[in-house]
């Protein structure tokens, strides 16, 4: 049986980057014992020999002739951001201060 | 008028009998009257609805040569962008977003002169089987509101079932389109994967995901699925071929000589008393229609739930991270000096709900180093399987057959806290999204045990959709002269319905 502790599923969600209440935490990390058990039935079959599939068509690159068409004025892509200025999208600071 | 099929009010506004603008006007009556009940929509576009319903009218009244489903109104899923027009999925983080492009499916129902009612309710980004996951509330069964209308396209079958529409637009994942049909008693397809563009269908599990018509007749689902698929060159899984001839089949409805795959591991145990006997009797129709019934076996589906609930989770992690508050929707917490990671952890935590959460999370842990290969590598490795045990039965028979639902619809909140409870909803809807084969379900009855609607499902290889429409046209003709009326027509009354 494999299972999930508190820590683990803080870790997890920090790389997913939401936050959760120790509340949350310990909730999926019941579920996860009994989801995780559900799932890892995949492995009873899933041999060496199996090749993997990742998607439904065989597809390899597809390509388009390289012309210019019309796409998204700038007031139209920045019609639904949370703030902008000056044409651009205004995001809260990503470097830490120097 | 309302109760009509979406062909027959065609016929209706091609011989001039009546015009769009009353026809959309009568389906905004009954969604003013009835979804305060049943609550089928998210967005209800009323102007816009009427306005492109008079466009009909000014270019039938010119002449001018119209699709064949001009001027019939539709309902779609809230998951797919349609220009200026709010666009949730059913989610918080995503409240009050009007998206700046249609998506190809919303260009083709425009080209097509289709008038959109408005957005139809769902599970979150489409996960869920009960529309319970939405952050708007659930969706009630118009059968009985007391029960869920199936998910995540709830809202899209209700919409049918409510005669609040005759058409509308889902989306497939695991099921999404065929259980609401199954368990609102109508009629719903996912196509070949590619065979409809996934451009502007908001991704939950990319591999997967495929939009696909709703309707109250197979005709209808036909004449929608040739409105709205076919190649597209901005979605790059998008099948270059021509579109299976889906209309001509539910047409003809012939069956003779075709084999019917009954697959052996998609019935029995689980499966509720009345879905089976409604199962049986729909065989002995299609048997008497002039098709062979054969049995197939596909020892892998059992482990298709499972090899589901790794692939769709990875995928919706890494799909769901766009989310970001930077550029579109929700942003929480973006106070001086708040850095970006801070204000992206706080919007995901208020913008997204538990069922969202937990298979983000399962996601994350699925494709974490150590555990790939274990998890998510193990179920790529099913879907092989999955896709071989399909190859193989497709060698027998033509189509394959089961119930789409082990059982009718449940109470709402009967499994909302129990997960695994409610991912078997799923079990036999959910190998055919991992093939990438079509899949439709529609009405076989109502089981004796409840009064409620079972769904018969039919299975086709890789664009060869037209063969389900051949099968489903057949059991619906032979149902129909069997009750000598559609089953939708013994739906209890809503309060206030037309």
């Amino acid at each position: 049986m494999t299972s999930l502790s508190r820590d683990d599923v803080a870790k997890l969600a920090g790389l997913a980057r939401i936050e959760m209440s120790d509340e949350e935490l310990v909730a999926l990390s019941n579920e996860f014992t009994v989801i995780l058990d559900a799932v890892a039935r995949v492995q009873e079959v899933a041999s060496a020999d199996v090749a993997a599939t990742s998607h439904p068509l065989p597809l390899r690159n597809v390509f388009r002739p390289d012309v210019v068409i019309p796409s998204l004025s700038p007031a139209d892509a920045l019609s639904g951001a949370p703030a902008q200025e000056e044409q651009r999208f205004r995001v809260p600071q990503i470097l830490g201060e120097e | 008028m309302i109760r009509n099929s979406a062909s027959e009010m065609a016929s209706k506004l091609a011989n001039g009998e009546i015009t769009s603008v009353a026809l959309t006007q009568a389906h905004l009556d009954q969604i003013s009257a009835v979804d305060k009940e049943v609550h089928a929509f998210l967005h209800v576009d009323t102007q816009g609805a009427l306005a492109q319903a008079a466009a009909v009218d000014a270019k039938r009244n010119n002449g001018e040569k119209l699709s064949p489903l001009a001027g019939v109104p539709l309902a779609l899923k809230d998951v797919m962008t349609q220009k200026g027009i709010p666009t949730t999925c059913g989610s918080k983080i995503l409240e009050g977003w009007r998206p700046p492009y249609d998506s190809t499916v919303v260009a083709n129902l425009k080209k097509n002169d289709i008038v959109i009612l408005g957005k139809t309710n769902m599970d979150e980004f489409a996960m869920g089987s009960s529309t319970e996951n939405s952050a708007y509330g659930p969706t009630h069964n118009p059968w009985d509101l007391t029960r869920i209308p199936g998910g995540s396209g709830g809202g899209s079958a209700a919409s049918l079932a409510a005669f609040e529409a005759p058409l509308a637009i889902g989306t497939d994942t695991g099921g999404s389109i065929r259980q609401p049909a199954a368990v609102t008693g109508t009629v719903g397809v996912k196509p070949t994967y590619g065979g409809v563009s996934r451009y502007g269908l908001v991704a939950f599990s990319s591999s997967l995901d495929q939009a696909g018509p709703c309707a109250r007749t197979v005709l209808d689902a036909a004449l929608l699925h040739e409105a709205i698929a076919g190649h597209d060159p901005k979605d790059s899984t998008s099948i270059n071929a021509p579109v299976p001839a889906v209309v001509a089949a539910a047409k003809s409805g012939n069956v003779k000589g075709m084999k019917i795959g009954v697959v052996k591991e998609l019935n029995g145990d689980g499966y509720q008393k009345g879905v089976r006997n409604r199962f049986e009797e729909s065989l002995e129709l299609l048997a008497a229609a002039g098709a062979e019934i054969v049995e197939v076996s596909a020892p892998n589906f059992e482990y298709a739930l499972a090899a589901y609930y790794l692939i769709a989770p990875s995928e919706c992690s890494s799909n769901l991270a766009r989310f970001d508050a930077m550029r579109y929707g929700l942003r929480v917490g973006d106070n001086d000096g708040a850095s970006a990671e801070s204000v992206m952890n706080l919007t995901r935590e208020v913008g997204f709900g538990r069922e969202v959460k937990r298979r983000i999370i399962l996601g994350t842990y699925a494709l974490s180093s150590g555990y790939y290969d274990a998890y998510y590598g193990s179920a790529q490795k099913v879907r092989t399987l999955i896709t071989q045990d399909f190859n193989k039965a497709f060698e027998i028979a033509d189509v394959l057959v089961s119930p789409t639902c082990p059982t009718t619809a449940f109470k709402i909140g009967e499994k909302a806290n129990d997960p695994l409870a409610m991912y078997l909803n799923d079990i036999a809807t959910i190998p055919v999204n991992m093939a990438g084969i079509g899949g439709m379900s529609l009405p076989s009855g109502v089981a004796e045990e409840d009064g409620l609607p079972v769904g018969f499902q039919i299975m086709s290889p890789v664009m060869k959709d037209d063969r389900m429409y051949s099968v489903g046209a057949a059991l619906e003709a032979a149902l129909l002269t069997k009750w000598g009326a559609p089953l939708l027509s013994t739906i209890p009354a809503l309060a206030g319905s037309k």
